[in-house]
């Protein structure tokens, strides 16, 4: 079975404000979601609620047809999540910072001293990572997501940091993991040139 | 990719990852753990020498200072058990993890337990004799500080979790588990009291006991949940 992620009739609403209302969305293996908007318009918010982690007021998303919340665990073992806070300890260096990401999820066969080289972060292995620049930082994330063997990869404002060759790495390498049968959710508010079928959200 | 089945991690691999994570962070930042640990020998210390060196009044009040100060001195440290995760987003990682939720909170208590309830154990025979503890009331004293530190530990990553979105939530964090911290200091200072009085003290180990079982078979799943609402 392809993996397919849906959601209906979403409506969140912080405070008095309402982010969105009435949104949804089909993504099949192979497509990109990609969320555009200006800042603070809720693109965020609903990456965290396509991973579960706020409430909706209204609406479900699915996974393969069976709501997320209603199967938590299967659902995060098939996704990571690059969010705007790397999730690295600065205090540890790249390898142990990996290796922790290793015992919860599955991993792919993906040789890690070539992802290291692709990503151009190989002789940095043994330095803490505060002592990384923020852009180096953020490809430690990127090569986290690449190791993890997930169909979905959820993508918060990916370019930041990042030189424009690390722009082009991104798209280059959400490209090939869509041409492998896999799905991205982005929220961008760059111009993003990818060449796979992508369905846009404009949020208000 | 496509493979329906991969090959998820057990969950006791993500128990020991999160353990030996924050193991290795409080071994590259020492500080963190040697702080509780000094406020714990200083009122220890400082007690004796501000009440007078009278031996009757010392032998009374030991085991309630003892007890109070390793109560506090917990209080001090839980403050930070999800603090920094919080602020560099491995928080949401672990609430987006494919582990439960409950077993990764369980190896972060656990790993707070080894850095900050086990040093106050280790080094409490040395500030009992500050109060003149007979050698015979020491294991006993040292067996409720195991059994109440792991519970103050549980309990207080209920209260961590709950406080961890609000700046200075110290006090806020203190006033709720302070109510579920009382059973544990009363009887852990008690229970040496009678020890040291040559009176039966078992009832008090067994209490303690029960209510380490019991905050260890609950919390776990009481901190999860706190930290999926205050992330929310």
């Amino acid at each position: 079975m392809t993996p397919r992620l849906t959601a209906d009739n979403l409506t969140l609403i912080r405070g008095e404000r309402c982010l969105f209302e009435g949104l949804g969305f089909a993504l099949n293996s192979g497509e990109m979601l990609l969320l555009e908007g200006r800042n603070g318009c809720g693109k965020t918010s609903l990456m965290r609620a396509i991973a579960g982690m706020l409430s909706l007021e209204t609406g479900q998303i699915f996974w393969n047809d069976v709501p997320v919340l209603k199967q938590r665990q299967t659902f995060h073992g098939a996704l990571v999540w690059l969010a705007h806070r790397t999730g690295l300890k600065g205090d540890l260096n790249m390898v142990e910072n990996l290796q922790f990401e290793k015992s919860l999820r599955p991993q792919s066969d993906r040789d890690p001293q070539e992802v290291f080289e692709r990503l151009g972060i190989e002789r940095l292995r043994r330095l803490p990572l505060r002592s990384l620049s923020a852009g180096q930082q953020r490809r430690v994330a990127l090569a986290r997501m690449l190791l993890a063997d997930v169909p979905l990869w959820l993508m918060d404002e990916p370019f930041t940091n990042l030189d424009r060759e690390g722009r082009r790495l991104v798209m280059q390498l959400v490209e090939e993991h869509l041409a492998a049968g896999g799905m991205c959710v982005m929220a961008a508010h760059q111009d993003v040139e990818i060449n796979a079928p992508v369905t846009k959200i404009r949020m208000q | 990719m496509n493979e329906p089945v991969a090959q998820q991690p057990g969950i006791f691999s993500g128990l020991w990852a999160t353990a030996r994570r924050d193991l290795l962070l409080a071994w590259k930042r020492p500080g963190d753990v040697l702080n509780p640990l000094f406020f714990f020998a200083m009122v220890c210390t400082l007690f004796p020498l501000a009440v007078g060196p009278s031996a009757a009044q010392l032998e009374f009040s030991g085991p309630g200072v003892l007890w109070v100060a390793a109560l506090l001195a917990t209080l001090l440290s839980l403050n930070s058990l999800f603090l920094g995760d919080f602020e560099d987003g491995s928080l949401d990682q672990l609430l987006v993890s494919p582990q439960p939720l409950p077993v990764l909170a369980l190896g972060k208590t656990l790993a707070h337990w080894l850095t900050s309830g086990l040093p106050l154990v280790l080094v409490s025979p040395v500030l009992a004799m500050t109060y003149r503890m007979p050698w015979s009331v020491v294991p006993v004293m040292m067996l409720t500080l195991v059994l109440g530190t792991i519970s103050l530990s549980l309990l207080g990553s209920i209260g961590a979790a709950l406080t961890v979105g609000l700046h200075r939530g110290t006090a806020l964090l203190s006033l709720l588990i302070l109510p579920l911290a009382m059973p544990v200091l009363l009887l852990g200072a008690n229970t040496v009291s009678l020890a040291a009085g040559n009176d039966i003290y078992t009832t008090g180990i067994w209490a303690l006991g029960a209510y380490a079982v019991a905050s260890l078979s609950l919390a776990p799943y009481a901190t999860a949940a706190a930290l999926r609402i205050s992330n929310e």
